[in-house]
């Protein structure tokens, strides 16, 4: 509910927000998260506490702000941004740089760590070199993956000083952002409505499977794969338009289902609980997708763009696999999906999920956070 | 009403002549090579914008311009000028942010709500403005606090008392015009106001109230001045029960006093009483009071005497307290309270410029401040807005006081010259501030969006100056124009980034853009350049993207082409020779090929010529020979051939083998035909 939603106006339009990982085996909710801002003059990384949940209320309502721990300055707009562990994260920059950057938990600092300059670049007509867009990163500790405007993909070792592998021309449109598939296998979407597999292993630099949208070749801007599920795959689209994929078969999305009006900035699946999924839009909504609900006794009614919730229903293409997200069985095969913003007007540039907890950031310069997302 | 003219602070006007370039929000201010002599201009040219700003900046660029005409070195200096200084205030962008919400909140808020609901509604969206100025104002006094820069907490102090200023407008402005709150109830919400905003006698309250013993403070009876002053009964009585009980002998008259402090009949809110009933009351209240003054009932004690007269609404009694109140409209609701509570609106302007005077004393001259609020009481809307204007260095104030006040249908006669009305004139002042900002631009495009006359127009001139650094940002602002059916803007975002991208060798991406924006010429120039680096290198770049053209390869004839050639290289790939042969037939024979392409089509035709099977029919072959001679007879350029013996050698290369070929297939048709 709104009720449990904490706000910080922050003077920053947020590009990125993401919650530091938990300790293996903890059993505290997540508590520090990172911002990283776009389209300042001067903009930078910080480290937030969610608030103290000694102040929780007789009925564990939440009230605190997040307050800045610390923060440190970025050149360039935050493109996208990952934790490696527990300490780093790495930015990656408009400029073309990525930097891992490591905050020191003991007096509260953040420092610079390492940096791979113009790690994306063009070179143009002059054949001088300028610095591309680094749009997306991804990594597993410790490797690191970094696409960007340039159409290159960059496989880092945060130990290492140059790249482990390039692709140069690994596209010829923008790589909007990357994710692991499995360990050797990376998933990239790009500005033509492309979804393609790479296997890092093989020395061609070709993809080694191409899925695309059919009909008007809409942008792709984010992907996320099922964290149990390795098949199913989530991208969003220019168009708002959320596409499951079932990479064993077919080179078309699985289903498309609509809710946001405009360019869907993330998609995440919930970590440990992957029957829920999360998006935010440029049109100011955030919708969090849930099939773990059997709606079986629940009416069956299509109500389209409610801003409370609405059972939309998939348009499946033949499916073997028992999975809600793939499901066809037409008693089962609804959502529930509900809004989490009403009445936002900019742009909710990111967000990210972790246990009970949900942060994310927008372009009127407030970051959010619900600590009470399925109470 | 003129304003001394500004001078921009570091251009030296004196001895240098001034140019001027002026933009959407910036006035770019240029130190020329000609000295004053020189110059036949009269006026010095250093004022600006009329009505002149008190917050306009001027920032010098940290470059000198370099280089003249001759060469010679110059010092002369570039100033930009900003029209509304608070927009870069880090602190602010909250207030900005935060209010752009409750701004389209009132925007999209139902006006068929009918009278009390409908006031209500906006009372609270004027609350909830005023919430945001005081969590800024917070914010800020943190700021100031937490500084050890004496420079930027001495920024930060002023950007309180301005902050602090605004909200104290904001709220008179609330109660007269959103609220218009009547005879009565505006009394109390006056009192409210004064205790909100008169905050200087906290501190000695506090003071005193956490003392041991508050009777022997020495400020004791201050505090209990302050209260009355303020109305605040029941706590003025809570302290004056401590001093009776330490003063048995005075009791009594403690008792009395106390007796007439708690029978005051004031206005409620509820419509329990009449006007009438309760100036009945009070009439006999007052002569209540004013028995107990005349019997010298108070004459031991002057500092109960003192309250008595102020009970009695003594104007010199309260003026004495003077330093108390330390305000003339603190002075002013004192003095309503305890002689004309029942105080209708229209009224106000009397007791606001006598109560005026009477505090200043001639002393000192009213601030802005005062006049403003004077405005305010004298219910001149315009004035007040006009003053705030001024003053104030931004033009949030204004532009959402105005709007609000324009929700109330308050503003309905007042249109400006120019045509279009004051709340649009301010809000597209306030929005052009924000596209001058880095960062706040998005914010700008919800205000133009509610001027109907020239936001869409502004919003036209202002989002095309928008840096597009990256492709997200050009997403941004594109989804902003297509929203709004701005198809030429869409047109040149699309163009520049196509451009962008094309210099930066990135022909995959420039096609993207020129398909999005629907640019056929452009996709034709691109294709081109895909056809140019084929012929140079013998392969096509950017399979990925040639390969899922989709619907788009419609977009021009020449991307078309490109596709439909791609195509027929694939089915070669595949050895799909037939179906490679007739798509290669057919982008001559149906002119998809630009003619300068046709030979490089006829050479490709040449290995599938030389298979072993035969490909081409007899009339396919017919039909290449006759392309081959318009492409030789009809080029105008026919010295060309001539004088390159390659290209000679391969038309009789390709003559050649169509005859060949033609060969073959006669006697291949002519058996296939006879058996």
């Amino acid at each position: 509910a709104m009720e449990d939603v904490s706000a910080k106006f922050v003077s920053q339009k947020i590009s990125r927000t993401r919650w530091r990982p938990l300790p293996a085996a903890a059993l505290q909710p997540p508590d520090i998260f990172a911002t990283g801002s776009w389209d300042n003059e001067d903009n930078r990384i910080s480290i937030w506490s969610a608030g103290d949940l000694g102040n929780a209320g007789l009925n564990g309502e939440y009230h605190g702000e997040p307050h800045l721990l610390c923060d440190i300055q970025h050149n360039g707009d935050v493109m996208d941004m990952q934790f490696l562990d527990q300490e780093r994260i790495v930015v990656a920059s408009s400029t073309g740089t990525v930097t891992i950057f490591r905050h020191h938990q003991n007096n509260q600092t953040l420092s610079a760590n390492h940096r791979w300059e113009k790690a994306h670049y063009h070179v143009d007509q002059d054949t001088s070199y300028g610095g591309a867009a680094c749009t997306g990163v991804v990594c597993n500790n410790p490797e690191i993956v970094t696409v960007g405007e340039d159409g290159r993909i960059n496989l880092f070792r945060a130990d290492q000083k140059d790249a482990v592998r390039t692709i140069d021309n690994a596209d010829s449109s923008t790589l909007h952002a990357v994710t692991f598939l499995r360990t050797t296998e990376i998933l990239t979407v790009n500005s033509i409505g492309q979804l393609k597999i790479w296997d890092l292993r093989q020395q061609r630099n070709e993809p080694s499977q191409i899925f695309s949208l059919a009909g008007d070749r809409v942008p792709l801007h984010c992907v996320d794969r099922h964290p149990n599920q390795q098949h199913i795959v989530a991208t969003g689209g220019q168009d708002g338009m959320l596409s499951i994929w079932d990479i064993r078969q077919g080179t078309m999305p699985v289903s498309l289902l609509n809710a946001h009006e405009a360019e869907m900035w993330e998609v995440h699946f919930h970590p440990s609980d992957p029957d829920h999924l999360f998006t935010c839009s440029e049109d100011g909504s955030l919708w969090h997708w849930d099939t773990s609900t059997n709606v079986s006794e629940k009416p069956s009614f299509l109500h389209q763009g409610g801003r409370s919730t609405a059972y939309l229903s998939h348009s499946t293409i033949n499916q073997s696999v028992v999975s809600a997200w793939l499901s066809n069985d037409p008693t089962k095969d609804r959502m529930e999906i509900t809004n989490l913003i009403p009445n936002q007007t900019l742009s909710v540039n990111s967000l990210d999920v972790l246990g009970p907890c949900l942060v994310y950031g927008t372009d009127a310069e407030a970051i959010y956070v619900n600590r009470q997302l399925f109470a | 009403d003129t304003v001394p003219p500004q001078v921009v602070p570091g251009a030296d006007s004196s001895s240098r002549q001034l140019c001027f370039a002026w933009g959407p929000a910036e006035v770019l201010v240029c130190e020329t090579l000609f000295g004053r002599a020189g110059g036949s201009r009269s006026r010095c040219p250093s004022r600006f914008w009329g009505e002149g700003r008190a917050g306009a900046a001027a920032r010098a660029l940290t470059d000198s311009v370099a280089g003249t005409e001759d060469g010679a070195p110059s010092n002369s200096r570039v100033f930009v000028v900003r029209r509304d200084q608070d927009i870069y205030i880090q602190t602010l962008r909250k207030l900005f942010n935060e209010s752009h919400g409750i701004f389209m909140g009132l925007q999209r808020s139902e006006e068929e709500l009918a009278g009390k609901s409908r006031k209500a509604q906006l009372v609270q969206v004027s609350k909830n403005y005023r919430s945001v100025i005081r969590a800024c104002m917070e914010d800020m006094h943190q700021a100031a606090v937490s500084t050890r820069d004496p420079a930027l907490q001495g920024q930060y102090s002023t950007q309180v008392s301005i902050l602090s200023a605004m909200e104290l407008i904001w709220n008179l402005c609330e109660i007269l015009f959103v609220e218009a709150a009547t005879a009565g109830p505006l009394l109390l919400r006056l009192l409210d106001w004064v205790r909100l905003h008169v905050c200087d006698v906290d501190s000695m309250v506090r003071e005193v109230l956490s003392s041991e013993s508050p009777s022997k403070h020495k400020l004791f009876w201050n505090v209990v001045d302050v209260f009355v002053l303020q109305g605040r009964m029941d706590e003025a009585r809570h302290l004056l029960s401590k001093e009776a009980s330490a003063n048995p002998a005075s009791r009594n008259m403690y008792k009395i006093l106390d007796d007439l402090m708690k029978k005051m009949p004031v206005p409620s809110l509820s419509n329990t009483q009449t006007l009438t009933e309760l100036e009945l009351k009070w009439q006999h209240w007052h002569e209540e009071c004013q028995r107990y003054l005349q019997d010298g009932t108070f004459a031991s004690n002057p500092h109960m005497e003192s309250i008595c007269k102020i009970l009695l609404g003594d104007e010199d009694a309260i003026l004495e307290k003077k330093e108390l109140m330390t305000t003339w409209y603190h002075f002013l609701v004192t003095r309503l309270l305890y002689s004309h509570p029942t105080v209708k609106p229209m009224e106000l302007r009397f007791y606001a410029q006598s109560s005026m005077d009477l505090f200043l004393g001639g002393e000192s001259s009213p601030e802005p401040l005062d006049l403003i609020l004077m405005a305010a009481f004298e219910f001149e809307m315009h004035q007040v807005i006009k003053e705030c204007s001024i003053v104030l260095s931004n033009w949030w104030f204004v532009a959402h006081l105005t709007d609000l006040l324009d929700h109330c249908k308050l503003l309905q006669s007042h249109n400006l010259y120019f045509g279009s009305n004051m709340r649009e004139f301010l809000l597209l002042e306030y929005a052009s501030g924000l596209f001058s900002h880095h960062s706040l631009w998005q914010l700008g495009v919800d205000y133009f969006d509610h001027c109907p006359e020239y936001g869409r127009v502004y919003l036209e001139l202002h989002i095309e100056r928008i840096p597009l650094s990256t492709e997200q940002k050009a997403l941004k602002v594109l989804r902003i124009c297509e929203q709004r059916q701005m198809h030429e803007q869409v047109r040149s975002i699309c163009k520049i980034m196509a451009m962008k991208a094309l210099r930066n060798n990135r022909l995959g991406s420039a096609l993207s853009w020129s398909i999005r924006a629907k640019d056929a010429a452009f996709a034709t120039l691109i294709s081109d350049r895909f056809l140019k680096d084929y012929c140079e290198r013998g392969c096509f770049s950017d399979l990925d993207l040639i390969d899922n053209l989709g619907p788009s390869m419609l977009l021009s004839d020449r991307l078309t082409f490109l596709g439909k050639y791609r195509e027929f290289h694939r089915l070669y790939g595949e050895q799909r020779f037939p179906e490679a042969a007739r798509l290669l037939l057919t982008l001559m024979t149906a002119h998809i090929a630009p003619c300068s392409f046709w030979m490089t089509l006829l050479t490709d035709a040449l290995p599938l010529l030389e298979q072993k099977e035969v490909i081409f029919s007899a009339e396919q072959t017919y039909e290449l020979m006759r392309c081959l001679e318009d492409l030789t007879a009809g080029n105008p350029d026919k010295q060309k051939f001539q004088d390159d013996d390659i290209e000679t050698t391969k038309v009789e290369m390709l003559r050649l083998a169509l005859a060949r070929n033609l060969a073959r297939v006669i006697v291949k048709e002519g058996t296939v035909e006879g058996s």
